[in-house]
């Protein structure tokens, strides 16, 4: 909020000249007949998104050439207000002349785009630039029917925020590497939340998966999480800790240690062991531990085996310890 | 030609109220709290003004009519020094009021529920109004008061004010009513029904903007909200708004001598418009005549979103009002159209007329022609009225969830 706030926004004013000119006067209103498309040899496909109910819904009509598959013809039917009539022609105009194969690759970022007067201003206000999205969710219903595979099949990512394209990975991956707090901060980095706000949080103007307020607080946590595990590793690593560890971590230390260095060879050899207790006195920390299998009573398990476990966790975790087998 | 029919909006102020205001600001200026004659000079014109709000609304001389900026204004008065008095400094915890009032009336109590009040917000039946049972049935010990607008803004339905008043009388809960949609629409006379509070506001009868009251039965006690110079027997502080009291004053006058004959014309204009948009297939305005204020309209046309109609009758110079939710700034609906329900349907194709005294018949024509072009052309566009039908498997669900949510 700031002086330029204070009126609110006009919201037809900020429509760009080709909104305008377009709502109008939209060039490819209008249907096209299962005979008109059959008297050219084409086929002809026609898909529905939204409904009245929902406040947008648009029907968009494809004439196919099924050598080519190229979209020769196209129109649109549309229920909605300027920004959904105008955003829905332009789809149209966009769809002419491409395969099925490109058209699919239209977003509503390109129907935006094509809206705009000045490359660098926006053609609609922030709010409604979802009127645009229903443009490219219908174009994939068309291109998923004619193509007989499911629409979702074009959708390599989970995408959160419709309005502007961006996905649940980059999403989580501007969190973590900028350690963002705030929904706000993520609108600022990714352009997500800033426009119809559906995305933000349930109880906007649709229902979504996914909201941000929700995957900022997954990723927080899951950083969170990660945080204290490294900050654990780190204590089990870090031989000046050890310590002062509580007995539970020790355990879990010298047992990482053992893991990590000795276990394998008396695994290799048919044996095992196992830590069973810690006892802490003003100069030593003495490890009992007790063989298995193979290794109880073979002659080194006293000597060099004892002697090579003892010297690694003295290594990696504290020059105090002592391992006493039982 | 240009129509303007958005006068539950606001209304044009009244030529011959500007004219009465003229003087006060650069001749009759003084301050009506000062001992000179600069100031004192204002009084009988104040007097005058004051009478004739009184009149209008056939308040005693036991009530106090105060004027404040505007109806939020008063709105606030009574919900918060309600809550101060019998809630924060007494034994009451609840708040009843409905799902289809002003914001000036709902957001404040959404607030007041952050502060720990219980607000109850009462349903409406299909035509949008309360009924007086379902009022009672939430009333419990603890409830601080009752607030129920006397005519709702979207729809001109008229509330049950009277029974709604015998109520509140018999349980001793206080009362108070946005009369904003009311006054000058609609007899408002306070001997009649009883309630204790009662907002207006001046720009919604020909009068200027920025100038409201609220009345107070029996001038019973309600805390200040603006603490000051106490002005207005220390009930409202600030300055008294010379001009703008003085065409308050006459502009209630002018809204409420002969209400029932100015309301007859503009009902018998409003009627026309309606049975000629009604011949339209596929609409529906919303709640009974007999029940609705007699200049306002609204109407449902299938097919054609709020927004667009709004932005064709523009183009016609004529202004309208949506509740559409692609029209406002959040694209939140309505919460009066969600509140009636209608199947959802109201929130994106509902179109709000309200006419004025100033409404002509000629514009009434002209808004018929236009309105029906614009239907016409609309619906020509419209994926409601498509014939080919989408081919097999691309049909869409009622309303559309999003695409990645299907699987
Ligand atoms: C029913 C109702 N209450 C309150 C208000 C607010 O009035 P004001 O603009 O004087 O604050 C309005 C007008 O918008 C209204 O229609
Ligand atoms: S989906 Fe519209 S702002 Fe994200």
């Amino acid at each position: 909020m700031a002086k330029d706030d204070l009126l609110g926004a006009s919201l037809w004013d900020a429509y760009s000249d080709k909104v305008t000119t377009l709502m109008n006067n939209p060039q490819h209103q209008g249907e096209i007949t299962p005979e008109e498309a059959e008297s050219h040899g084409n086929k002809l496909i026609v898909a529905d998104f939204g409904a009245e109910s929902c406040g947008d819904a648009v029907r968009l009509y494809w004439e196919i050439d099924p050598k080519t598959d190229k979209i020769v013809n196209s129109k649109f039917k549309s229920f909605g207000c300027g920004t959904a009539i105008a955003s829905s022609d332009v789809m149209t105009e966009l769809c002419i002349g491409k395969t099925v194969q490109e058209a699919v690759k239209i977003t509503n970022i390109d129907v935006e785009f094509a809206l705009r007067d000045e490359p660098d201003t926006p053609a609609v206000p922030p709010q409604k630039m979802h009127c645009s999205v229903m443009a490219y969710d219908v174009i994939k219903k068309a291109a998923g029917l004619y193509l007989g595979v499911n629409e979702e099949s074009f959708e390599e990512e989970i995408i959160v925020c419709e309005c502007a394209r961006v996905s649940l990975g980059t999403i989580q991956e501007v969190i973590k590497l900028n350690d963002l707090k705030t929904v706000e901060e993520i609108t600022d980095y990714t352009k997500a939340g800033g426009f119809c706000k559906s995305c933000i949080k349930p109880g906007g103007h649709e229902d979504r998966e996914y909201y941000l307020v929700d995957i900022l607080a997954d990723t927080r946590r899951e950083m969170d999480e990660e945080k204290m595990k490294a900050a654990a590793d780190a204590q089990a690593e870090g031989a000046g800790n050890f310590e002062e560890m509580t007995l539970v971590q020790q355990i879990k230390a010298v047992d990482a240690v053992i893991d990590e260095n000795v276990r394998q060879f008396l695994i290799m050899d048919g044996g095992n062991m196992e830590i069973i207790d810690i006892k802490k006195d003003e100069d030593n920390i003495d490890i009992y531990i007790r063989y298995i299998g193979a290794c109880n009573g073979c002659a080194s398990s006293a000597t060099g085996t004892l002697y090579a476990i003892e010297s690694t966790l003295k290594e990696k975790l504290s020059k105090k310890i002592r391992v006493l087998p039982i | 030609m240009q129509v303007y029919l958005d006068n539950n909006a606001t209304t044009m102020c009244d030529p011959q109220v500007v004219e009465v205001m003229q003087p006060f600001f650069s001749e009759l200026y003084g301050n009506p709290g000062s001992l000179h004659k600069y100031g004192t000079a204002t009084h009988p014109y104040l007097k005058k003004a004051i009478d004739q709000v009184y009149t209008a609304i056939n308040a005693s001389d036991e009530d106090d009519v105060i004027f404040t900026s505007c109806a939020t204004e008063s709105n606030n008065w009574v919900l918060k020094s309600v809550f101060n008095d019998l809630i924060v400094n007494g034994e009451k915890d609840h708040i009843i009021t409905t799902e289809v009032e002003h914001p000036s009336v709902l957001s404040t109590c959404r607030w007041l529920e952050e502060q720990g009040v219980k607000v109850t917000y009462l349903p409406v039946n299909e035509e949008g109004i309360v009924e007086a049972h379902t009022v009672k049935s939430f009333i419990t010990d603890k409830t601080a008061l009752v607030s129920v607008m006397w005519a709702n803004n979207e729809t001109g339905m008229i509330s049950p004010i009277k029974e709604i008043g015998e109520i509140c009388k018999e349980k001793g809960i206080l009362f108070h009513s946005d009369g904003v949609q009311a006054v000058g629409k609609i007899p408002v006379d306070l001997q009649d029904v009883h309630i204790d509070f009662v907002s207006m506001s001046a720009h919604k009868f020909h009068g200027p903007k920025g100038i409201g009251a609220l009345y107070i039965k029996n001038s019973q006690a309600l805390s200040p909200l603006l603490h000051g110079g106490e002005q207005m027997g220390e009930r409202r502080s600030g300055t008294l708004n010379v001009p703008y009291i003085v065409g308050m004053g006459k502009a209630i006058e002018l809204a409420t001598t002969d209400l029932e004959e100015k309301t007859a014309a503009i009902r018998v204009k409003r009627d026309r418009l309606e049975d000629a948009l009604l011949k339209l297939s596929d609409t529906f305005v919303v709640g009974s005549r007999e029940r609705r204020t007699p200049n306002t309209i609204l109407i449902s046309i299938r097919g054609v979103e709020g927004e667009g109609m709004l932005w064709d009758l523009n183009n016609s110079m004529i202004g309208a009002s949506t509740g559409s939710a692609c029209a406002s700034e959040g694209l939140e609906a309505n919460s009066v159209m969600l509140a009636i329900g209608a199947d959802n349907e109201l929130a994106h194709t509902g179109i709000r007329l309200s006419l004025s005294r100033f409404t002509t018949d000629e514009e009434i024509d002209y808004t018929i022609e236009q309105f029906k072009k614009a239907v016409t052309r609309l619906r020509a566009i419209s994926s409601s009225f498509a014939k080919v039908q989408p081919t097999v498997g691309g049909e869409a669900g009622e309303c559309h969830i999003p695409h990645h949510m299907a699987h």
